[in-house]
């Protein structure tokens, strides 16, 4: 399912904020380099809000206990768990579109 | 691939968890469809470390191994807090509380242990409930019964004097109760010390204020509403407010006996870790009896759960279980005891090595037979038991130099001892790091500690083992690892020590983080790099600097403390710590409307506000009407002082007046690191002001001594005299300098209590007071530029900075 969040300029850039679709919690996140990102909204370690990290590149560090994530895979950088992520998009409007898979 | 199969594990301690995390790592998710049951409403958390839990080391939070994340993660379907009631074997299903039902094609029991409860009279009240103040200690919930008990109690007895009644015992003296323990045999630690190692440790015990009751049967807890002490069956009383039995534990096998599983002293298992009645079901951990033992220890469990995996997702069919060498230690401060195997010789021909020095609470004895090692026990010095423990558990042979094995002469040397110790040996406890998984670490490029540790998570937990994950990594890399070249940089982004980066900053004229990335990171940005050279721009540029908020740490961008549940902490100014009564009636009001639900005072005199919702901030903020206490950022906090000449009948320096005038003019200044300060009107120093970043110290004659670089936190260090001054505006300008001095040259997070040493008190003091570099008036100016530039950011309640800087989550419109 696609969902429509809404124009990027919600999103300061490099810095993310948590969505909420209704079903669930996700961080978007907009780089610097013009893209964006989501992922599952806390991060897998001690649910710290992930949107609320440091964004470096298109790597983020929970605020919590400084886990990263690398958000084009999902893979943690220093641990083996990762994060769900989701296809994310901008269209030429710039609205952020997210892939939330099955409803 | 047909159909999954579906797979239940009863239970969800150490044992299930762990199980089902081998099944998973064999790729048993592609094979079966996971259900589990646990008795506890939580996800798996480390039972081990209850007693540290007890004693406050560790926070419950610190202890949970998979959170209940971890389970939807992993496609597992949890039933938290389902007690299972029945297990229908002929029906293959499993009947939970609440009409819970799960059909099975394999069965996990893994129940686990319940304690065992002496029969004594006096648990119940006459109406059957418990009688107030009696507690088991076995789950978190019990930890959590005896932590809210025993708060404001005088004394506790603890029934049981092994492992578990030790640590129990320890951890209630962290309430400042007197504690009892009360033995039924004569020696404690029965399982694991002969009777001169318990003696030994008794003595210990009482000497860190423990007092030990042996051959003590209990008859009954007295009390008729609540617990009020011991009766002994010789007749004798012991007076006490609360009772922890934690007299041993005993498989909880009743469900299995139930269902028609063979139970001795706890389900019967074969070598596959199969029940020896039903093919289709397992049963593993302390619910386990295998070759007639049973075991109450983590490592047993270790061994199993791989067998198990290995068994039901039928990968390695010849794996097999055939019993566990058990040893163990006593995690209770104070006390260092290890030990393994058996405690006495049992064969004509055991050879017993010994050493004891009672007065000092040491006694080493170790069994060997046919030159192994079968047991051994080390109290009040356990240097040697790594080495022995591995020995013990490999039954590798020990070298003929007996004397070797208790004491460093002609040991064998670490490096031995690292290249001895078995690849699979878990280096790091906490996040279960083992010797080969660092070593295929290093393997892989990591040749540095610090990106060993950050990819395998090795020593990031307690820290204990930081000094073994380094010399594994020496080890690995065949010598000395390489030392971390980003140890010099300023942040570990950029490649340049922090004159160099400040030279090139300049030089460039480079005013926001993100050129900073542009021009010398190679374009790169990085993360962790932003604060610390947003802090550092902002220290060059005063206001050039151009302030990218997503340099910024999370607390930096909303001017509040993120706490663990994503809520904040809000502390207000109070400068010196003086309040008034419309103050404190604004903050009381405040923290009745949004129901904040913890006000605390906090270590630097200030008023906390803890659980503030992120949307609520600006209102909160505008309600209180004073400006940010910057207790979230890394700048100056705080200056504490005593009640300094107003009152006080030894107050030679008005404390109060100089601590107000410090806040009034360092507040809101960024630095390295923060900065906590404080004033005392004398030498008695009741506000620590020794222990301070910075700290004034009062003596007779109108004078104040100034101290730098002290700590009393994670670290602890008495601040160096940097100068002695006659007046409250010399304070404000020599600290104000040094403050200066230590923003422009400290390493980023680098607080004054590591930078001072660093540079040296002398040189400190030559550039500082005696304008040895001719920089001092400079100093004085770029410091007097920040104070100038001071805003207080509570304001961006009225002009956010940023869209949604303060929405917890914002919605989906449709």
């Amino acid at each position: 399912m696609e969902v429509t969040l809404g124009p990027v300029d919600a999103i300061p850039k490099g810095e993310g904020r948590t969505f909420d679709t209704g079903h669930r919690k996700i961080a978007v996140f907009r780089t610097r380099d013009g893209l964006v990102f989501a992922s599952q909204a806390e991060c897998p370690h001690r649910n710290g809000p992930l949107a609320d990290g440091l964004l470096g590149g298109h790597t983020v560090i929970c605020p919590l206990h400084a886990w990263k994530f690398d958000l084009s895979t999902g893979q943690a950088l220093n641990g083996d768990c990762s994060l769900k992520t989701y296809a994310a998009r901008l269209t030429q409007a710039g609205q952020i579109v997210v892939e939330l898979g099955e409803a | 691939m047909g159909a999954k199969q579906k797979l239940v594990v009863i239970g969800n301690g150490m044992a299930g968890a762990r199980t089902v995390e081998e099944i998973l790592t064999r790729g048993g998710a592609d094979q079966f469809d996971i259900t589990m049951f646990g008795a506890e409403p939580y996800g798996n958390y480390n039972r081990i470390l209850l007693s540290d839990v007890l004693n406050g080391s560790h926070k419950e939070a610190d202890i949970f191994l998979n959170p209940l994340a971890w389970y939807d993660d992993n496609g597992i379907k949890l039933h938290a807090g389902v007690r299972v009631l029945k297990i229908l074997r002929h029906a293959r299903c499993v009947m939970g509380q609440g009409g819970v039902v799960e059909k099975y094609d394999k069965l996990v029991v893994a129940t686990g242990s319940l304690p065992f409860i002496p029969p004594v009279e006096g648990l119940y009240l006459p109406d059957g409930r418990d009688k107030p103040g009696v507690f088991a200690f076995r789950n978190l919930d019990d930890t959590r019964r005896i932590s809210e008990y025993a708060m404001g109690k005088r004394s506790a007895a603890v029934i049981g004097g092994g492992l578990l009644g030790l640590e129990a015992a320890r951890g209630l003296q962290n309430f400042a109760l007197d504690v009892h323990v009360v033995q039924r045999g004569d020696s404690l630690m029965g399982q694991q010390l002969d009777r001169p190692a318990a003696a030994i440790l008794r003595g210990t015990l009482e000497r860190l204020g423990i007092r030990v009751h042996l051959g003590k049967d209990t008859r009954s807890i007295s009390g008729d509403q609540r617990v009020t002490g011991l009766e002994f069956k010789d007749g004798e009383p012991l007076e006490c407010d609360l009772v922890v039995i934690a007299a041993g534990i005993k498989p909880n096998a009743d469900l299995a006996f139930r269902a028609g599983l063979s139970v001795e002293r706890g389900i019967v298992v074969n070598n596959q870790m199969r029940s020896v009645d039903d093919p289709r079901v397992y049963a593993v951990g302390e619910c386990v009896q295998h070759r007639g033992k049973v075991y109450g220890l983590v490592a047993p469990i270790w061994e199993q759960a791989k067998v198990l995996a290995d068994q039901i997702t039928g990968t390695d069919a010849s794996a097999a279980y055939l019993g566990s060498k058990v040893s163990t230690k006593l995690k209770v401060m104070g006390v260092e005891l290890a030990s393994m195997g058996i405690t006495e010789p049992t064969e004509e021909g055991d050879e017993v090595v010994q050493f004891t020095e009672a007065k000092k609470g040491t006694y080493k004895k170790l069994i060997i037979r046919n030159g192994r090692l079968l047991g051994g026990i080390l109290l009040g010095d356990i240097s040697k038991a790594p080495y022995l423990t591995q020995a013990f558990d490999r039954n590798t042979p020990l070298p003929e130099e007996r004397l070797s094995l208790l004491f460093d002469v002609g040991a064998p040397s670490q490096k031995a001892t690292i290249d001895e110790m078995p690849a699979e040996m878990q280096v790091c406890n906490c996040n279960g790091v083992t010797k080969s998984a660092i070593a295929g670490c290093v393997k892989l490029g990591k040749r540095s500690p610090k990106s060993v540790m950050e990819a395998t998570r090795a020593g990031m937990g307690c820290g204990a083992c930081k000094t073994l994950v380094s010399e594994v990594i020496d080890w690995a890399c065949g010598g000395a690892a390489e030392a971390d070249p980003s140890a010099n940089y300023y942040v570990p982004g950029i490649p340049m020590a922090k004159p160099e980066l400040v030279d090139a900053i300049r030089a460039r004229g480079l005013y926001s983080v993100s050129a900073v990335f542009e021009e010398l990171g190679g374009g790169q940005e990085d993360a962790a790099s932003k604060p610390g050279l947003a802090s550092l721009l902002k220290t060059i540029w005063h206001d050039d600097y151009v302030d990218e908020r997503d340099a910024r740490f999370i607390n930096d961008r909303v001017h509040a403390n993120i706490q663990k549940d994503g809520t904040f902490s809000v502390i207000p100014q109070i400068p010196g710590g003086i309040t008034s009564v419309a103050q404190l009636r604004r903050i009381a009001d405040v923290a009745e409307k949004y129901r904040v639900p913890l006000v605390k005072l906090t270590g630097g005199q200030r008023i906390d506000l803890v659980g503030i919702k992120r949307e609520d901030l600006p209102q909160v903020w505008k309600d209180l009407g004073m400006p940010s206490g910057f207790a979230y950022a890394k700048r100056y906090r705080t200056c504490k002082s005593c009640i300094g000449t107003d009152y006080c009948r030894y107050g030679v320096g008005d404390s109060m007046g100089l601590a107000t005038q410090i806040e009034q003019r360092f507040q809101g200044v960024d630095a390295p690191g923060k900065l906590k300060l404080a004033t005392a009107g004398c030498p008695r120093n009741c506000s620590e002001a020794m222990v301070k970043d910075v700290g004034a110290v009062a003596v007779e004659g109108g004078k104040w001594e100034i101290y730098v670089g002290g700590a009393a936190g994670a670290h602890v260090r008495k601040g160096d005299l940097l100068a002695t001054v006659d007046s409250h505006d010399a304070v404000l300008k020599i600290s104000g300098r040094f403050i200066q001095y230590y923003r422009e040259n400290a390493k980023y997070l680098e607080r004054t209590y590591a930078f001072v040493p660093r540079v040296g008190i002398e040189k400190i003091r030559a550039v500082v007071v005696d304008d040895s570099e001719g920089i001092a008036e400079r100093l004085d100016r770029e410091m007097q530029r920040t104070v100038d530039a001071y805003d207080d950011p509570w304001k961006e309640a009225y002009a956010p900075a940023t869209p949604n800087q303060f929405a917890s989550a914002l919605p989906v419109i449709q």
